[in-house]
């Protein structure tokens, strides 16, 4: 169910864009045709992820647009977390997207439908949205709705030989407003507004919570109990200026909270270089830090000491920081045959997660009392990742 | 007494939206030649873009605000 707040925000929205699909305006266009295939890996903490993305869009008709991609990705290892309770896992996931978009004047429509399968998580996601061009192209507002339904399971058996149980189900609504409005001749802001609302199982199965207990480790595990509901509000807004000799600056500045108790701050700075007509260099700095959420502990006194009780590491108070450059090369500038132009464009980045109450268990798990540290005092928890991309990009 | 103030917050933002129907461009499109130029896109590669933000969204306890799309999370 929608809280009234929700629905007063929703309200809103309904209105202002009723306010503003009234004004006539001369036509938008839709973008090139376009085709791409994208690799990337991910690499650290415990765990390797391969991705393989093929996607395209078609123009059917001057004012009719289709989308359509394939994902898949192929995961191996496990998280720390996991790691201190369970076998190293082998997954894959698939992803199927299509979407459809309608011009009408400066009004934008789009619907779009994408399944996610693993062999225990299942999700179908249907969305929606409307942009409109306003005030001669300067002001561009979109608003959107997305719901998934998702089934939940937990796998007990090993990659050869899985056996999934299905252990519940969550929904989550998508509420969002976007405003891209030009400042100057060399400024563009934007402001998204996002409120997402959960409902259902939202725990992992395959995480545990612990307890201190008198057993050789100094604790005993226990399973995680979430709360049944969550809704959370984003606020991100963005500055893009052109500088004197041809390149762009960006600053990004988000500010999340949700019913959890988790308060994030994110803190992007990206910069973009052309050289001559065949490359674009570009380089990013991001930081972001949270507060853990309110029924999260890396060790509770005893068994079932609250209500709920998690220990999830993605809901611990913890900081990260990336750095990352992209170098995109336009190798048909040209274009050749039907192909107007294509680009490849290699991307890394490293990302270093620091933990700040999630302790590592994973090393000390023998006794007495996890080795040289007690139940509680194990060394916080860090690890670096790598992130690899790769993809060519067609236009036709 | 709060539902009233909000209500009178939100016709008096419709009145100023209302308002701007008079507003002229004031970046003409003529002079709009540097924002048309691809490094000024704010996203030049959306699936790039929402693998990223997947990377993080699976791995932070913040979610939304992005554009990012749904799915599962391959985070065991």
């Amino acid at each position: 169910m929608m809280s009234p707040a929700v629905l007063s925000k929703l309200a809103t929205l309904v209105a202002l864009a009723g306010l503003f699909l009234g004004r006539p305006a001369a036509a938008d266009v839709l973008p090139d045709n376009r085709a791409d295939l994208f690799y990337s890996k991910y690499s650290g903490g415990g765990m390797d992820i391969s991705t393989y993305t093929a996607s395209a869009h078609v123009n059917a008709t001057e004012n009719i647009g289709l989308d359509y991609s394939y994902l898949v990705d192929k995961v191996s290892g496990a998280s720390v977390d996991v790691l201190s309770n369970a076998s190293v896992i082998k997954d894959e996931r698939k992803q199927n997207s299509i979407n459809a978009t309608w011009i009408h004047d400066k009004t934008t429509y789009t619907i779009g439908y994408s399944n996610s399968k693993e062999r225990d998580y299942i999700s179908n996601t249907p969305h929606f949205s409307l942009s409109q061009a306003m005030f001669g192209d300067l002001t561009t507002i979109t608003l959107g709705f997305s719901r998934s339904r998702d089934g939940v399971g937990d796998n007990g058996g090993t990659a050869n030989n899985p056996k999934v149980t299905w252990v519940g189900h969550a929904e989550s609504r998508e509420y969002d407003l976007g405003i891209s409005q030009i400042l100057t001749r060399n400024l563009i802001a934007g402001l998204t507004f996002d409120v997402i609302t959960d409902d259902g199982y939202l725990a992992n199965p395959y995480r545990f919570v612990r307890y201190y207990s008198n057993s050789g480790l100094g604790y005993d595990q226990g399973s995680q109990v979430y709360p049944d509901t969550r809704t959370s509000t984003a606020i991100e807004g963005r500055l893009k200026y052109y500088l004197p000799y041809r390149a762009a600056i960006t600053g990004v500045y988000r500010y999340y909270r949700d019913t959890w108790g988790i308060i994030g701050d994110t803190v992007e700075i990206d910069y973009t270089h052309p050289v001559r007509n065949k490359w674009i260099f570009e380089g990013r700095v991001r930081y972001y830090k949270q507060s853990h959420a309110n029924f999260y502990a890396d060790i509770f006194p005893y068994a079932d000491a609250q209500n709920f009780e998690g220990r999830d590491k993605d809901l611990a108070s913890s900081e990260n920081i990336t750095i990352g450059a992209k170098a995109t090369y336009a190798w048909l500038p040209d274009g050749w045959k039907v192909f107007k132009r294509s680009t490849v464009t290699a991307d890394i980045s490293q990302v270093r997660f620091k933990y700040l109450d999630f302790r590592d268990i994973k090393d000390y798990n023998d006794t007495p009392a996890g080795g040289d540290y007690a139940a509680g005092t194990e060394p916080l928890y860090h690890f670096n990742a790598m992130i690899y991309q790769l993809y060519l990009s067609a236009f036709f | 007494m709060h539902l009233k103030l909000r209500n009178a917050s939100v016709a008096l933002g419709l009145l100023l939206l209302s308002a701007c129907s008079s507003v002229q461009p004031w970046v003409k499109p003529y002079e709009r030649d540097r924002l048309a130029d691809p490094v000024m896109a704010w996203d030049r590669d959306a699936l790039s873009s929402a693998f990223l933000d997947h990377v993080y969204e699976s791995r932070e306890g913040s979610r939304g605000g992005t554009g990012a799309a749904g799915g599962g999370c391959g985070c065991n």
